[in-house]
């Protein structure tokens, strides 16, 4: 067997060279497999641990980026494709269905919750609201973006209209799309931002997409825009906006459904 | 870790004490601590980080991702053909079988369509939510421990004096190379050149370079910093840079543990844990050991 002198210290053969890294990678990339599965469910010690670092992550992006710092806008060249669908994207709920069958004549957005005055705005009475239009960047969790031109009714506007009492610290969103089915019955989509990012000039409720009105896949006929998070914390379908002052008794307690399966509820990177 | 261990005992008894091969004081307990914390947290952001990628097995070039055209230089993915499912890599537009690896892997006959094989991430299911908790929980203690070593490497002179390539080390790097390639190792207490030029490199240009295309992929850091994306060509070619980041420190970190097992683990690992390395003889003995080689 050859032998490679290293440096008189010690004799160790090529093949035990080799032998030795391999174990070494591999040993390490075994370790990957399975080890930690465990102890990484919703609720575990080390979960719970770990997720501190969110806390941490939410606060510093807050003291950070602010109340009114925007996110980057972009120019009608960047429009270059029909933006992606995802998640439902044709809700199979027969009140969906008959609502859109009627092209949501019957649809209301109901504003209820911790409010003074609950509202029950019509299509028509939102697109007749004073209204912006931005061309952003929206990043799906999973890893990809996708640039289009969304036309809404500012949140602010309708947080004003059904003024907000002052206990109140989330809007949790409604929607009418089916996205689960558990033991316990159908679970709807539904999702909650805090009021700094409601009342963002940029958080809109989108009735409009590259000029045309938004299509049932992207979440027709009303979804929310925030454009300082991921694609997760923007429900479609949305039916009703509640303001609470927490959300520890919905669903999973987490404050969202996706956050009830594990995702972080600020959504922010 | 635990093989590196179970290796250095293959590899026979250490070096023996000797008074013509004195054993220095070489790294820091700074050095030292900050090691092992980049090598925690490197090694589960890797892991979560390929998760993660499975999420979206494509990596683009530009503002966003091409559905509706095509900008897509990377992919991992699996398809149908003749012979059963396969798993391809596409990289320039160039395809690669890499059934078994990449795109279609698993226990025979329980194979499924994911990007990096379970072997390779955490948590070994399809868990996107669980490896973004892990992957950004290590981000703050790797850039935390980034910080710290640069603070106390500026203060303890490290920087200054075993990082900071110097002219003699340019002259030397030639010599340096074939040295490395005869993995014929000089124990003393400075760098040497390619290993300056290694480890500068991962501390000064990678590791900023991952921190700042993680950044550049938040929604919520793109309002505080929206030049981030500007200067490095969009989110996505943020991201491509982001996973070819990772392709070279995971080629740092091989060649570092080929380097430590051919240089002798016993004593490189002791001066990483304990600080204390052996040295070789003095400079004449040396001469006579290279000449001998």
């Amino acid at each position: 067997m050859a032998k490679l002198e290293i440096n008189s210290n010690f004799q160790i053969s090529r093949r035990k060279f080799l032998t030795g890294a391999s174990v070494g990678a591999s040993g390490i990339m075994l370790s990957g497999c399975d080890a930690f599965d465990s102890h990484l469910s919703i609720g575990s010690g080390l979960r719970s641990f770990l997720e501190n670092a969110n806390g941490l992550t939410y606060r510093a992006q807050r003291f950070l980026a602010g109340r009114d710092r925007l996110a980057p806008e972009f120019s009608e060249a960047d429009i270059r494709q029909p933006q992606r669908p995802n998640g439902v994207t044709s809700p199979d709920d027969d009140d969906y269905k008959a609502l859109l069958a009627n092209n949501f004549a019957d649809w209301r957005l109901e504003v209820s919750g911790l409010v003074e005055k609950p509202l029950s705005l019509s299509h028509e009475q939102l697109t007749n609201m004073p209204s912006r239009t931005q061309i952003t960047r929206h990043d799906c969790v999973e890893g990809w973006s996708c640039i289009a031109k969304w036309t809404g009714t500012p949140l602010s506007l309708i947080l004003d209209q059904a003024v907000v009492k002052p206990q109140a610290r989330y809007v949790m969103f409604h929607c009418l799309d089916t996205i689960d089915r558990s033991l316990s019955g159908d679970i709807k989509y539904y999702g909650t931002i805090d009021l700094i990012d409601a009342r963002h000039p940029q958080t809109i409720l989108a009735y409009g997409l590259n000029g045309k009105p938004l299509p049932v896949e992207n979440g027709a006929p009303l979804r929310v825009r925030v454009e300082r998070q991921l694609g997760y914390k923007m429900p479609k379908y949305l039916s009703k906006i509640e303001l609470v002052d927490g959300f520890a008794d919905v669903g999973g307690g987490r404050g969202g459904y996706w956050e009830d399966n594990g995702y972080d509820w600020y959504g922010g990177i | 870790m635990e093989s590196v261990a179970r290796s250095q005992s293959d590899t026979g008894p250490g070096v023996p004490a000797s008074t013509e091969r004195p054993l220095i004081y070489r790294q820091s307990r700074w050095t030292r601590l900050t090691h092992w914390l980049w090598a925690i947290s490197l090694f589960f952001m890797l892991l979560s980080g390929l998760q993660i990628f499975n999420a979206r097995p494509q990596l683009y070039i530009g503002k966003q991702s091409g559905f509706g055209y095509d900008n897509t230089i990377f992919e991992i993915g699996a398809e149908n053909t003749s012979a059963g499912p396969r798993g391809y890599t596409a990289i320039f537009g160039h395809r690669f079988d890499t059934t078994g690896v990449l795109g279609w892997s698993g226990p025979p006959g329980n194979e499924t369509a994911r990007g990096f094989p379970s072997w390779a991430t955490i948590p070994s299911y399809y868990d996107l939510g669980t490896a973004r908790v892990i992957h950004f929980f290590f981000a703050w203690i790797l850039t935390t421990t980034l910080i710290v070593w640069l603070i106390a490497s500026l203060i303890n002179g490290h920087i200054r004096r075993d990082l900071a390539p110097r002219i003699d080390d340019i002259k030397r790097l030639p010599q340096d190379v074939a040295n490395h390639i005869r993995l014929k190792f000089h124990h003393t207490r400075e760098y040497n050149t390619l290993q300056k030029l290694a480890y500068g490199g991962v501390l000064f240009v990678l590791l900023p370079l991952m921190i700042i295309t993680g950044l550049a992929m938040s929604p919520s850091m793109n309002s505080v910093l929206p030049f981030l994306n500007d200067l490095l060509g969009g989110r996505q070619t943020a991201r491509t840079i982001h996973f070819t980041v990772m392709v070279l420190l995971v080629g740092f970190f091989i060649i570092h543990i080929l380097m430590i097992l051919a240089a002798g683990p016993i004593n490189e690992l002791r001066s990483i844990i304990t600080g204390w390395y052996r040295t070789d003889p003095p400079a004449h003995d040396d001469k006579t050991a290279e000449r001998s080689a």
